[in-house]
């Protein structure tokens, strides 16, 4: 394969890798944005995930997938939101919780409905087909060609993240909530109705991300098959300093290792299999270490409001 | 203060009030987990809602006989607590300094490793290669722990990410070893049983490593509560200002923790592999003791010795999904069980919340 | 006048205290009404009330004569009712014009209309006389500035009452008379305000009329010009209050705390401490007089290890204590109470016998080798708590148990204890009742009696003219002046606190 072809390969695998890690970023921004630290985001991208298949397996539409596992997640993430707002959990312990509860719930939702363990039976995927004539364009024919429909929709949802949160009414009450709930709680603001929105905003957005990866880029659902994106997408936000465009940025930079993964073969230097495995989470390590004091949380983030606590 | 006598009868009260209060909770969110998981169960078996007792009493009743039914079932049962009671301290301690080690599964994982490699070495005697093995899991933990306690420490950086990458580069470590190392069979995907001067020896089938674990709990809870370390621990945990303000050294203390955590964590993985498994597969996900541990810490409400009832109670559900599987219950009942003690662990606010509307009722004037 | 508002036997009740007991309180229209009491007496938790912020168990309120009940801040603010809290609540990250739309933010389309919104404020500025930028960041304008945000916020949303808690705690002399010709000016225009403070002196110059408020219940509504400061202190306290500090010759000793060219950076980076020349001597108090963010805070970590100061020397009695760690300079003979007593000097989970030990535990007989011993430490809390009346069922309750007071007692007894050639004491009195401020004042003055050095941090003037025998006063990072007690009052002390030089008693000005 020439050097051309493999480049576009890459950039394309990259895109294809990223877009989970968009959508569950993106849900991450909206809910660390108003103060609130989701660790769920991995159990919500499962239950995206495996719901986006059982949606498609029980109506035949992959669209229909797609609404499951916002709606799923969403589900999900009202629990968290629940644990944390509500009864004041520590919020790490409750994302937590509910990783391990929708991979348990996963699991047994794969017996209960396909009878087998470990993976369901393949299900419809959103098609995607580029007309001949994009196709045939040099180089980025070939380019669009290897993506598919979630990537449009990710990056589209990166601008318009962007927009709500730095120039609507809505996102400066978000990050108001986020630095300094007290002050957005005396101008007559509802501190808790913000943060439930923003957190089951974010569930439906992980859970979309679940769906890109499960009817996305394959066709059914696998036990482990998210291996730890939910977290890597959490780095991403803080990498991008808690903003749509950076997050972007980080989750691309992340993606590019499994990228290297898929395209290894066609590479002329080799590394074994596992090294390859290991490079987005090395990254992410090294990512993190290397942008020490550059970033800023939401000053409240993490720490639950308590009404009247002065 | 109040007289000597009353004093005693007041402290064996106030002693017996503290014990009923700290058992309250944990006690309460099994009976919750336990009261969600019917539900599930129900569902899996496809009994009405009227059947709820029964599928009640055959959870618990498969559990029980799952787990200990026979000598054979208990002993089994003891190989799956016995790590859990690792793992719960390992994750106890790092809770007691506020740190969030969630990277105990990779801890534990490449204590398995190193005990896997060192058990292989030929012409040691036992006294020398049980010690050898053990240490090379404890000090191959303790480094794996010491990275992200470092990173904290020194960098500021939350560890709860890079506990969770660490996780996930134990785990292709492994596989690096098995698949491209002499120390692994290639062609089999595991490491090759350890040699038998390397395994633990048995007492009526029971590993010893349960014996080195209770010791680990005492040790743990004297270091925790009556030494100067323990107490430096548990301030940096509570109160990092005030440490500081009070002499401690905040970045030490992290660090201490963490390789500490992670050296018990490496610990319960070469004690299970020189007891129980004598060797290891490659991994195409979590072996899953060291998230287990997180749980079992957190029902303890992160005290070491109360790691060994709560090891108990879980190790008991893993042991019985065979059985359970068998019985039409699917074995994932258990991991639900886990995340809801969790849950609910986690709102530990429930019980504040009572308290407070206690307080309430009884309203005294200002001052 | 008539009564645009009034509060009518309002009682309110939080686990274990009664808030307000039966309180009734009105204000008439265009006049100032002092809301006065100690701290924890219920008058923020009665204002919190007026705007919604808490519902009381009893009570109604009334509005130009009117029943309303307010459920929320969004009840109170359509009812023209404003609060500036204590505490300010601005976004720092936010600009002025951000913090003021929060919540009502002008529209067009999907978006915010921000240049409607810079306008609207602008001319809003320029109607009160506010100078202000609408665009600057809250996290770069001084306190003054955001007080006066604070204000304006409440008054674009159409306020007619205002609510000052604590206005002038942050601020100098000279912005509290400002201030007062902002209340001034704002009620010509037909405003009324509610000033809620523990201050005698702003009340006398700032009020038309006083309430008294102490544990929760009203023991008087006076005529400012008809009563006096003396009357006002009795009122609050329930006894006659000696409001000065007896005290004898200070016997000076040699040099104890040498500190020269002082430089210290904040945790923000930026140079906080500019070059402090400060010495104290055993047997005397020095004072630090100054508005809250002038580099005292930092300062005083820089002497306690908490910080890293970049440049300067700083001994104690010969002894070099410039950059050590907080435990080598304990060790070296420095007491600390801390500004911050929660977050600082106490671990609120841990019972007060652990807490008693907190930067004494490394030592002998506390603990040998790394064995703690739990029956000397016992005995050592005990003699504490009973030496220094800390009121406590037993040493064994957690921290978080006792009352500010209480706590803050805790801790001077243990730095006490030290038996430290310097007690370096930072707000010792912030937020404590008449009772434990008196007790504390008391056993720094024995402490300096007994030939101690005694180095004093207070945003409270009448605390240092009170206990110091010199007064040093921080403005910008620098220590601007230092005056014997004899020679300083509250005039020379503010102008100097403004950045202002004073020159054979009069103000100096730029120019002159």
């Amino acid at each position: 394969m020439d050097k051309f072809t493999l480049v576009v390969s890459i950039v394309a695998a990259t895109l294809r890798m990223a877009t989970p890690l968009i959508f569950t970023g993106l849900g991450g921004v909206f809910s660390e944005n108003a103060g609130v630290v989701n660790i769920g985001l991995e159990g919500m991208m499962i239950t995206g995930a495996f719901f986006a298949v059982l949606g498609s397996f029980l109506t035949g539409s992959p669209l229909v997938g797609i609404l499951f596992a916002a709606a799923a997640g969403g589900l999900i993430a009202a629990l968290h939101a629940f644990l944390s707002i509500n009864l004041r959990a520590d919020q790490v312990i409750s994302g937590t919780a509910i990783n391990l509860f929708a991979t348990a719930f996963a699991s047994f939702m794969i017996f209960k409905v396909f009878n087998t363990g470990g993976q369901t039976n393949i299900v419809h995927s959103l098609s995607y087909n580029i007309p001949k004539f994009i196709q045939n364009i040099p180089i980025l024919g070939t380019l669009l060609g290897g993506l598919n429909w979630f990537v449009y929709f990710a990056l589209v949802l990166v601008f318009v993240t962007d927009f709500v949160l730095y120039k609507t009414p809505f996102g400066l009450r978000i990050r108001a909530v986020g630095e300094h709930p007290s002050a957005a709680d005396t101008l007559g603001i509802n501190v808790y109705k913000i943060r439930y929105t923003c957190v089951i905003l974010s569930g439906m957005l992980a859970g979309i991300g679940g769906a890109s990866l499960s009817i996305g880029i394959s066709n059914l659902f696998r036990e482990g098959m998210t291996a730890g994106r939910g977290y890597i997408a959490l780095a991403a936000l803080i990498f991008g300093n808690w903003k749509p465009k950076g997050t972007m940025w980080a989750c691309l930079l992340f993606a590019f290792g499994s990228a290297l993964q898929i395209n290894a073969q066609m590479m002329s230097f080799q590394l074994p299999d596992e090294i390859y495995a290991m490079f987005p989470y090395v990254l992410t390590m090294l990512a993190l270490a290397g942008f020490v004091g550059k970033t800023t949380a939401p000053a409240a983030d993490g720490i639950p409001y308590i009404k009247g606590k002065r | 203060m109040v007289s000597n006598s009353e004093t005693k009868s007041n402290k064996f009260l106030l002693a017996a009030k503290y014990v009923v209060r700290s058992l309250a909770f944990p006690l309460f969110a099994i009976f919750i987990s336990f009261f969600v998981a019917v539900f599930f169960v129900m569902w899996s078996k496809g009994y009405g809602i009227t059947q709820y007792f029964t599928a009640l009493t055959d959870l618990i009743g498969i559990i029980i006989t799952g787990s200990f039914g026979s000598t054979d079932q208990t002993l089994q049962t003891m190989n799956y607590v016995t790590p859990l009671i690792f793992t719960g301290i390992a994750s106890a301690v790092s809770f007691k300094c506020g740190i969030f080690n969630i990277g105990v599964e990779g801890q534990f994982t490449l204590g398995i490793l190193a005990a896997a490699v060192v058990g292989q070495i030929h012409g040691l005697s036992p006294i020398v290669h049980i010690p050898l093995i053990i240490l090379s899991g404890t000090v191959a933990g303790g480094l794996w722990g010491s990275i992200p306690g470092f990173l904290k420490a020194k960098l500021g950086i939350n560890e709860v990410i890079n506990c969770i990458m660490l996780n996930y580069i134990a785990m292709y470590v492994v596989n690096f070893v098995i698949m491209r190392t002499p120390a692994g069979i290639h062609g089999k995907g595991q490491t090759p049983i350890i040699q038998d001067s390397a395994k633990l020896m048995k007492l009526n089938g029971v590993s010893f490593g349960i014996i080195i674990a209770l010791i680990c709990a005492v040790v743990v809870f004297w270091l925790l509560w009556k030494t100067t370390k323990g107490y430096e621990i548990r301030a940096v945990g509570i109160n990092p200002h005030a440490s500081e303000y009070g002499g401690i050294n905040i970045s030490k203390n992290i660090i201490f923790a963490m390789v500490l955590s992670g050296a018990i964590a490496g610990l319960g993985g070469a004690v299970h592999l020189s007891g129980t498994v004598y060797m290891t597969t490659d991994l195409l996900s979590f072996i899953g003791y060291g998230m287990d541990g997180i749980a079992v810490a957190l029902l303890a409400k992160s005290n070491p010795i109360g790691c060994i009832p709560s090891a108990l109670l879980f190790g008991t559900l893993e042991s019985s999904s065979r059985i359970l599987q068998i019985n039409n219950i699917p074995k994932e009942v258990v991991y639900l069980i886990q995340s809801v003690v969790i849950v609910f662990v986690a709102t530990d606010y429930i019980v504040d919340y009572f308290k407070e509307k206690k307080r309430k009722k009884g309203a005294v004037v200002n001052g | 006048m008539d009564k645009v508002m009034e509060m009518k036997h309002i009682t309110k009740i939080f686990p274990g205290t009664i808030a307000n007991d039966d309180v009734t309180f009105e204000l008439l229209k265009g006049e100032t009404h002092v809301l006065l009491g100690e701290n924890g007496a219920g008058k923020t938790t009665l204002m919190n009330i007026l705007y919604g912020l808490y519902q009381p168990e009893k009570g109604d309120i009334f509005l130009n004569g009117q029943v309303s009940k307010i459920n929320n801040p969004n009840d109170a603010i359509k009812l023209g009712i404003g609060m500036v809290h204590q505490h300010f609540m601005l976004i720092d990250k936010f600009t002025v014009t951000e913090n003021i739309i929060l919540g009502i933010e002008p529209k067009i389309g999907l978006k915010i209309d921000m240049k409607k919104a810079i306008n609207d404020v602008k001319e809003l500025a320029e109607k009160y006389a506010f100078n202000i930028e609408p665009t600057a960041k809250i996290e770069d304008i001084s306190v003054g500035q955001q007080q006066k945000v604070e204000i304006l916020k409440a008054l674009y949303r159409g306020a007619d009452i205002l609510i000052l808690d604590e206005p002038t705690a942050v601020l100098t002399p000279q912005e509290i008379d400002e201030l007062g010709t902002i209340i001034d000016n704002l009620k010509k225009e037909g405003k009324s305000f509610i000033l809620i403070t523990h201050k005698l002196k702003e009340v006398m110059k700032m009020s038309d009329r006083v309430t008294i408020i102490r544990r929760g219940k009203v023991t008087g509504t006076v005529y400012t010009k008809e009563t006096s400061i003396d009357e006002l202190a009795e009122l609050m306290v329930g006894r006659k209050v000696n409001l000065t500090v007896n005290k004898s010759e200070a016997k000076i000793g040699k040099d104890m705390l040498v500190v020269e060219n002082l430089q210290v950076k904040n945790h923000r980076g930026i140079l906080a401490v500019k070059g402090v020349n400060l010495t104290v001597r055993a047997g005397e108090i020095v004072g630090i007089a100054g508005v809250d963010g002038n580099g005292q805070t930092e300062l005083v970590e820089a002497l306690t290890g908490l910080i890293k100061p970049q440049n300067g020397k700083v001994m104690l009695d010969g002894k070099d204590i410039f950059n050590k760690t907080p435990r080598e300079i304990s060790d070296s003979g420095v007491g600390h109470v801390p500004e911050d007593r929660q977050k600082r000097g106490l671990i609120l989970d841990f019972s007060l016998f652990e807490n008693s030990i907190l930067g004494l535990y490394h030592k002998l007989p506390f603990s040998k080798g790394i064995i703690m011993k739990y029956n000397e430490i016992r005995k050592h809390s005990q003699r504490l708590i009973s030496e220094f009346d800390v009121r406590t069922p037993s040493d064994e309750v957690t921290a978080g148990s006792l009352s500010g007071g209480n706590q803050q007692k805790l801790i001077v007894a243990r730095e006490i204890s030290k038996n430290p050639n310097i007690l370096i004491a930072a707000q010792p009195t912030r937020g404590l009742d008449v009772g434990a401020i008196e007790y504390i004042h008391k056993r720094i003055v024995e402490e300096r009696d007994k030939g101690k050095a005694v180095l004093l941090v207070s945003l409270e003037l009448d605390e240092i003219l009170s206990l110091s025998d010199r007064i040093a006063v921080m403005y910008d990072g620098n220590v601007v002046d230092i005056l014997e007690r004899k020679d300083a009052d509250e005039r020379k002390l503010g102008i100097l606190m403004a950045g202002g030089t004073v020159k054979n008693g009069k103000e100096v000005r730029d120019g002159e």
